[in-house]
């Protein structure tokens, strides 16, 4: 790896070098370098279109690492990833995207996640999407992530795209049975003239299923993002949706939270809140020294990672 | 010191002046304790505002130390050593109490002396210091984190916009004793007869003008007599 694919590779990841666990790292459409644990396996799918995750039953405190690098102009990288979490097992699992691309020429990565959580199982989901690069070629991500949930299983999903990213379409899916708990964090900057639509599909079909899902997004300049959710409960289940945006420069923000509650015993609420930065906000922190550009960032910062 | 020269400030309503403060001149001497009282409408909080820079008057001047600082913006009054407690203090969606009191103290600092501020205020820091400074914290709670920063900004002025709403729960004793120790010039906007108490002058505003400035003994006579301004505290 050059360093550009280094530093790339650490800003989604997290990894300053390979990891000593299970890993995949996919780099300009091939895999680069994949390593299995004896608790995780990590295999090619047959017709080569991405890999099998397998977490073995009753595994605990255990990673996996699955970056993707793209450094390359005019590049269109779709994968499908397929993971499978044993019940019992505790799994963190950390994906992301990074493009970098100084070409004049559009890169585009579609990795389609979809996840099997057994019974009893957990799994934290972390995925981070950055597109840098001084060149004027799109940097496209849209992911997918497909999320089946058997009996009392678990998922915390942490979903952070900041700045570069000139289109994505964020699409997540999710069916919960008995007791089952999805709780979703969705964070989201745009700039310049950069589009960010999302969609989130929940369907709580199991009695005690829950699932809350925090969007949070700030829209700079002349970007528009699109803010989609759709929770259909039904059965005796709870959901909530809480979508916030920071509006500044030009920037526009459409939020369009649904829920459909099938069943009398469901309990489903949502809010949406989009506006300019509070005046008293930033005047607060004024009063404390800030300047007005200072105060601008750390209510972002805090809005964003807080 | 800090001098108000002249100050008036109008807003226009249905095409006509509606002055909020007119001709308004003050001094207040370092280290002193000023309490502003009124009736409401009488312009307190607007006085205090442009002391801090959040409103800009129609008129008049205000230095600070012998320097102008009518033009400046809230942030330069502040590094120059103004700062100000809000009567309805702003809650954020993200930031933590420790990040506003860093910002507080001007510079990152070590958890036992961003505790020492809050242990002050009667919170237990250890339960409030990572908690969101957010609309889940009980109004109470808020305008005692609201004084925290304060306390922890120190400096030159020290305003607080009636400090003691919604702290009902928490002794009037402790809020005194804490302006009693703080070395700075304190400007407090009040209606409470044991922050007046505490008062080296009273400042008493009315339809927006100084209407008398004295001690509390000199000039409670006047509060008791004005029906709207009467004081609270009473019989608490």
């Amino acid at each position: 790896m050059n360093e550009i694919e280094k530093a790339l590779l650490q800003k989604i990841s997290g990894l300053h070098k390979i990891p000593s666990g299970a890993f995949n790292i996919r780099s300009n459409g091939k895999a680069l370098k994949r390593q299995s644990s004896s608790d995780i396996e990590i295999l090619p799918k047959e017709d080569g279109s991405g890999i099998d995750v397998i977490v073995k039953p009753n595994v605990k405190n255990k990673s996996v690492h699955i970056p993707v690098i793209i450094t390359v102009g005019g590049l269109k990288d779709l994968v499908y990833n397929s993971f499978y979490i044993g019940e019992n097992a505790d799994v963190t699992i950390i994906a992301g995207c990074g493009i970098h691309n100084s070409t004049c020429n559009t890169s585009q990565h579609d990795g389609i996640h979809t996840f099997h959580l057994a019974k009893n199982s957990k799994v934290k989901y972390l995925e981070s999407h950055i597109g840098e690069g001084e060149g004027s070629g799109g940097k496209i991500l849209n992911p997918v992530t497909n999320i089946y949930m058997a009996e009392g299983s678990e998922m915390e999903m942490e979903t952070i795209q900041i700045e570069g990213v000139t289109f994505t379409v964020r699409d997540t899916n999710a069916e919960l049975l008995e007791n089952a708990k999805l709780v979703i964090t969705e964070k989201v900057m745009t700039s310049f003239s950069q589009k960010a639509k999302t969609n989130f599909n929940v369907k709580l079909l199991g009695k005690n299923s829950r699932a809350e899902i925090v969007s949070r997004s700030v829209a700079k300049d002349d970007s528009v993002q699109e803010f989609r959710s759709n929770i259909i409960g039904k059965n005796d289940c709870f959901g909530h949706v809480e979508c916030d945006g920071i509006l500044l420069g030009k920037a526009k923000i459409i939020s369009v939270p649904k829920i459909d509650a099938r069943s009398s015993e469901a309990s489903l609420v949502h809010e949406a809140a989009i506006g300019k930065i509070a005046g008293d906000e930033l005047v607060k922190l004024m009063t404390l020294g800030l300047s007005a550009e200072e105060a601008e960032k750390v209510i972002i910062q805090g809005f964003l990672m807080g | 010191m800090l001098k108000l020269e002249n100050i008036s400030y109008f807003v226009m309503q249905n095409g006509k002046k509606k002055h909020i403060l007119r001709d308004v001149n003050l001094s207040f001497d370092n280290g002193k304790t000023y309490v502003i009282t009124g009736p409401n409408g009488s312009g307190k909080s607007t006085l205090v505002k442009i002391i801090m820079g959040i409103i800009q008057p129609s008129s008049g001047k205000v230095f600070l130390d012998g320097e102008d600082i009518t033009s400046l913006s809230i942030s330069e009054r502040a590094l120059k050593g103004v700062c100000y407690a809000f009567q309805s203090p702003v809650t954020f969606k993200g930031l933590k109490v420790s990040d506003l009191m860093n910002i507080a103290c001007g510079q990152k600092n070590d958890l036992s002396s961003l505790c020492s501020y809050l242990s002050m205020v009667g919170l237990c820091a250890r339960d409030y210091i990572n908690r969101p400074l957010d609309d889940k914290l009980s109004g109470g709670e808020l305008k005692r984190i609201e004084i925290a920063m304060a306390l922890a900004r120190g400096g030159k002025v020290s305003i607080f916009d009636e400090p003691e709403a919604g702290i009902d729960l928490w002794s009037f004793e402790n809020l005194t004793s804490i302006f009693e120790a703080l070395k700075s010039t304190k400007i407090i906007v009040s209606h409470q007869k044991k922050v007046l108490q505490i008062a080296d002058e009273i400042v008493l505003l009315k339809a927006g003008k100084v209407e008398s400035i004295g001690s509390f003994e000199a000039v409670s006579g006047q509060i008791e007599n004005d029906r709207c301004g009467r004081l609270r505290g009473e019989n608490e």
